[in-house]
């Protein structure tokens, strides 16, 4: 079974390919049949495939395709590798991916046929790059996955391809990518340097063997490729713009699987990352930084979306944190339970604009509780889930990384807890003014209010489940022993890696920590839903709360010392440099070539005189040169 | 036997175009010859390395020591196999297009790509030499009788430009003549040049040859003929330029300067590292202010070129193997962009962007397809330019004759960026947002267009995830060319 993971993301490639080619011809059904029928089938044989995998003693294997670059002593296959760490993100996006490629089917349902295909098209291409990224056995098809899903998303938040601000979302979120993926490309020609390979296998075998500064520069560089992709500091501002994509795409995309590849990737070198130190504060320093800023700045958001997208940057910090200090299972832990949530509150979302009829202010919303029940009870678990109230999921995950910052550094650990206090605060502050209070949109919007079809509520209920148990796979060993699957089935990946840390301190430490955690987070809904559930926040933000409202005006920043010296400079080139210096200096050349003719053309005189006597000068000039210079 | 027919068919054939005197015929005609050609061309890679057919040999010039001297090696193959491509897809893709005493025209397209052939399959100095002024000829023809507006500046210009060069090569050319020991033109006689032409003298006599192929490629500050150039000539003789012609200026040194004078090479690698650098870096800056589609085509290749120029400089198998894919691709790509950039300005009789928006809901099928070509553009994976970046790049970096390799990487690398933000903003601004007067008229592409992008987009897709079978072909040369570029080694 294993030999035939290629199909896995080559049934999304086949989706792709009917879907775009015969996009004028296939009814809106047909569109969905395939465009979800493939990603069933992959979550089918992905799901064969674990069976495998979780067996005990599984080995990773390797499958190779065919030689994709070989060159001199540099071989680059193009090979899938199987094991925990990939078979968990293969489920991870075949399963929540077929539930938004499920949810879409009725989102999307007012788009014309060509377009409906054409969004599907993009959705399964985006799936094969995604798993792409995932089977890669080296860092060159990971690249490929992971320049892959740039584009998908590039396409995706550019959908709407007519409305302009929606083209510079996507172009920003490409170029930001493309910033960081500079970096990763770097350390990938680093490794071909410094290993001869860019094998998985072959560099994590060597990696031990090298010195500490060429693994601290390469760590480094690979981090600046995630700090593109997974939206951290100083590359993240493209993400909340890119939720001018459809929100399902955000949900898939944005939230569940795409952002989470700087984590993946890293984990996956969890080798080197262990080996240089140095790299791992600064993973750790600017996971924090971002948890904590993008925090700040959901407190003050009233689109939906922009709420969640700055808690998605939030939560990726967290990840960061994770892997930073070591906590590799943790991050990874997170990874997955936030895909539920997110995922879940994602949707969520897409279907309260979808009763609101396009409306995404939550000042202007209010009171849907008794409208869109089973949207509601969704959110609200996702709510919890991501606020980290036990036993949902979002808790477990959270801790394990807390846990692990408070091994590393006590100061990590108060930064992490604040950051959950915002969290939960900005989440119920989200949750109370969208369902709780009174309705405040006009009378044709509340009039239009519905539940969404059965096609949108039922992803919403799996994934609500999800969200609800699936802390359940990684129970800390304070509970119970040997209680922590997740842990146990990684363990093959990470154990050369990982940092072991709960155990130190105790149990009795470990419960304090989990104690504080979740007194933190109550404080935080409560607080939280006390203030906005009968008086919800629709003043105008002043002073401070207009800073964060502004996103701490790091937009605008980035224009005054990039964008626009960037602009400011090609057209200096352009208008300057190249019309009035080199094309003068030519134009000069050929002017003098011009102006020198006219000159030599009077030494042509007719008159015999006149050559003799140049003559009699050169000669007498090839004479001096022969007699002082040659000696 | 096969490289004599790759010449003597088009240059056969444009000879005889001169007399057809119908537009339809020609047109047809000159169709029928470059396809001729492309089979040739796929026989001679079907013989395999070792056949007697790739090669010919015949007397000349012998009182000169220079024989007729042809042959097929990987790399005259590859690029050969572009010619040969090329045409039949520009007589195609451009079939529409009207022009004046077609038949001159077309004649003259054939006769530029004898030319064109004989440049890539010289194995002779002097023939070399003849067949470069043969294929330029041509196209200073083509400029000037058929182009645009500021055709006879821009052509002068180009005149000017390419017509220095030559004669600095020609100098070159006879300078090292002179020095062989049984006073040939052949290129073994040139290659035992390396370890009798002194260090010294290596050292001036690169810039002879380097400054020829700068002009061709081009390489930044000789580059400004080329904007102007492509923007005046009627758009088939821009592709032919740009998709192959600019191949002359690295093949020229891949051939002809790096392998004869490696000393010089190696002495100014750093130096010709530098401009190539800076001038990539300067057209992908230059790009971004650009508002004729053409001129922003131009300056994207200019940075192209210059990153295909610096890996001849690293010296490392990975980067010349870069080199070899990358000249094929570069001109499949470049001649997508600019089929539809012609496609556009015939429909819409503009190519400014700034007066153009919205195409991409009056004209899927050629939005889908510009956006697939743009992105081997901007080189991303499994388009085929990816492969060729990556090796060009990791070539760079892992340079053995500079100390200044990462630099060199890094900065060169923020092109990678920087083409990421010319061909979106193209994209968008052409193909996205809202229609305006003009595009609302907009028609979708025609089958013959269809056709030859949709190959276009398919070599793309085929050698972006299975370059091997091109990467094999050129193997034996990179290796050949780098054992000969070795200085330690003389």
């Amino acid at each position: 079974m294993i030999q035939l993971v290629w199909l896995v993301p080559v049934l999304p490639l086949a989706g792709f390919l009917i879907n775009g080619l015969f996009r004028n011809s296939l009814s809106k059904g047909m569109t969905s049949i395939v465009g979800c029928g493939v990603l069933l089938a992959s979550f089918i044989l992905s799901l064969l495939i674990f069976g495998e995998v979780r067996q005990e003693n599984f080995q990773a294997v390797t499958v190779t395709l065919f030689d994709f670059i070989s060159v001199d002593k540099l071989h680059i296959p193009f090979a899938f590798q199987v094991d925990q760490l990939s078979i968990l993100f293969l489920l991870i996006i075949t399963g929540v991916g077929f539930l938004i490629h499920l949810y879409s089917t009725a989102y999307m349902h007012e788009e014309e046929a060509p377009h409906f295909a054409r969004y599907f098209a993009y959705l399964n291409l985006f799936v094969f790059s995604m798993l792409l990224l995932v089977l890669g056995a080296n860092f060159v098809i990971l690249f490929i996955g992971w320049e892959g899903v740039g584009l998908c998303s590039y396409l995706l938040i550019g959908y709407w391809f007519k409305n302009i601000d929606y083209g510079n979302a996507a172009k920003k979120a490409f170029i930001m990518n493309r910033i960081g993926d500079l970096g990763f490309l770097i350390a990938i020609f680093w490794m071909i340097n410094q290993f001869g390979s860019v094998n998985f296998s072959e560099v994590f075998t060597a990696a031990p063997g090298t010195s500490t500064a060429v693994l601290t520069g390469i760590t480094l560089l690979l981090f600046v490729g995630a700090t593109g992709k997974s939206a951290q500091i100083p590359l993240y501002t493209w993400l909340p713009d890119a939720m001018a994509g459809p929100t399902p795409v955000s949900a898939l995309i944005h939230a569940a699987t795409m952002v989470t590849a700087g984590i993946y990737m890293i984990a996956r070198s969890n080798i080197l990352y262990s080996l240089a130190p140095l790299t791992q504060n600064v993973v750790a320093i600017i996971g924090l930084a971002t948890a904590l800023l993008a925090a700040t700045i959901a407190l003050k958001q009233n689109d939906i979306k922009k709420v969640l997208a700055y808690s998605t940057v939030s939560q990726l910090g967290y990840m960061f944190l994770g892997l930073g200090v070591g906590a590799y299972t943790g991050a990874v832990f997170h990874v997955m339970t936030h895909a539920f949530f997110k995922a879940l509150l994602f949707l969520g979302a897409g279907s309260v604009i979808h009763a609101m009829g396009g409306e995404q202010d939550i000042r202007k919303m209010g009171g849907l509780k008794k409208y869109i029940r089973t949207t509601h009870w969704t959110f609200l678990i996702g709510c919890i889930a991501i606020a980290g109230i036990p036993p949902f999921s979002g808790f477990f995950s959270k801790d394990e990384i807390l846990a692990g910052a408070f091994a590393k550094s006590p100061v990590y650990y108060v930064v992490g807890v604040f950051t959950a206090l915002l969290t939960a605060f900005y989440m119920f502050r989200l949750y109370a003014t969208t369902f709780l209070g009174n309705f405040r949109g006009t009378h044709d919007q509340e009039h239009h209010l519905h539940e969404s079809p059965s096609a949108m509520t039922i992803p919403l209920i799996v994934l609500a489940l999800l969200a609800a148990v699936a802390g359940f796979l990684g129970v800390p060993e304070a509970f119970a022993k040997n209680s922590h699957w997740l842990g146990h089935f990684l363990e093959p990946i990470f154990a050369r890696g990982a940092v072991e840390h709960a155990a130190e301190g105790g149990v009795s430490q470990e419960w304090m920590l989990m104690g504080i955690s979740v007194v933190v987070a109550l404080i935080g809904v409560i607080a939280a839903w006390t203030r906005f559930s009968k008086k919800p926040d629709l003043a105008e933000p002043s002073g401070f709360g207009k800073v964060l409202a502004n996103k701490w005006y790091v937009d605008e920043l980035y224009n005054a010392i990039i964008v626009r010296p960037l602009y400011a400079i090609s057209k200096f080139l352009n208008n300057v440099i190249e019309k009035w210096v080199i094309d003068w200096l030519v134009n000069g050349v050929g002017r003098l070539v011009q102006y020198g003719s006219r000159q030599l053309r009077l030494l042509q005189s007719g008159q015999v005189g006149g050559y003799v006597l140049l003559m009699v000068i050169g000669i007498l000039a090839l004479f001096l040169v022969e007699l002082f210079v040659k000696k | 036997m096969i490289p004599v027919l790759l010449i003597a068919i088009p240059l056969i054939g444009g000879l005889a175009g001169f007399f057809i005197k119908n537009d339809k015929s020609a047109r047809s005609w000159s169709l029928l010859i470059s396809l001729a050609a492309l089979v040739i061309s796929l026989w001679g890679l079907s013989v395999g390395a070792k056949s007697p057919l790739l090669h010919a040999d015949a007397e000349w010039l012998p009182g000169l020591g220079s024989r007729f001297t042809v042959g097929l090696d990987g790399m005259g193959q590859i690029l050969c196999l572009l010619t040969a491509i090329a045409f039949p897809v520009i007589f195609i893709a451009t079939w529409r297009d009207e022009y004046r005493k077609a038949w001159n025209f077309y004649a003259l397209m054939l006769l530029s790509q004898a030319g064109l052939m004989g440049v890539f399959l010289a194995m002779d100095a002097l023939l070399f030499y003849f067949f470069w002024e043969l294929a330029l000829i041509p196209v200073y023809f083509l400029c000037s009788q058929w182009g645009g507006e500021r055709r006879i500046q821009a052509t002068f210009k180009f005149f000017i430009y390419t017509f220095v060069g030559s004669l600095l090569m020609l100098v070159g050319i006879i300078w090292l003549y002179s020095h062989t020991p049984d006073h040939s033109f052949s290129l073994k006689s040139f290659y035992g040049l390396r370890s009798i032409v002194g260090g010294a003298d290596q050292v001036w006599m690169f810039w002879l040859f380097f400054i020829a192929f700068a002009i061709k490629m081009p390489i930044w500050p000789l580059h400004t003929w080329q904007p102007d150039t492509y923007e005046q000539s009627p758009t088939a003789t821009t592709m032919v330029l740009s998709g192959i012609m600019v191949k002359m200026g690295l093949f020229g040194m891949i051939r002809w300067l790096a392998p004869v004078l490696p000393l010089g090479t190696w002495a100014w690698g750093d130096t010709a590292s530098g401009l190539c650098i800076t001038g990539m870096i300067y057209a992908s800056l230059v790009a971004i202010k650009q508002d004729d589609l053409k001129r922003l085509v131009a300056y994207s290749s200019i940075a192209h070129i210059g990153l295909m120029a610096l890996a001849i400089f690293a010296t490392t198998a990975t980067g010349m193997q870069g080199v070899m894919i990358q000249m094929f691709n570069h001109g499949i790509n470049i001649i997508g962009m600019w089929i539809v950039v012609d496609l556009i300005e015939r429909q819409m009789g503009t190519r400014k962007i700034s007066e153009l928006g919205g195409l991409a809901q009056k004209a899927p099928a050629l939005a889908i397809l510009l956006v697939i070509v743009a992105l081997a553009n901007v080189a991303l994976p499994l388009t085929n330019a990816f492969v060729g970046e990556f090796l060009l790049f990791s070539g760079v970096y892992s340079s053995k004759v500079t100390q200044y390799n990462v630099v060199f990487t890094v900065v060169a690398g923020l092109s990678i960026i920087l083409s990421a933000i010319y061909t979106l903003n193209m994209i968008q601004k052409v193909f996205f947002g809202n229609t305006n007067a003009l595009t609302e008229k907009a028609k979708d592409i025609k089958f013959n267009e269809k056709v030859v992008l949709a190959a276009i987009v398919v070599l793309i897709v085929v050698i972006g995830v299975y370059p091997k079978p091109v990467l094999n072909l050129t193997k034996e040369t990179v290796d050949m060319i780098l054992t000969k570029m070795d200085y330690k080694k003389i």
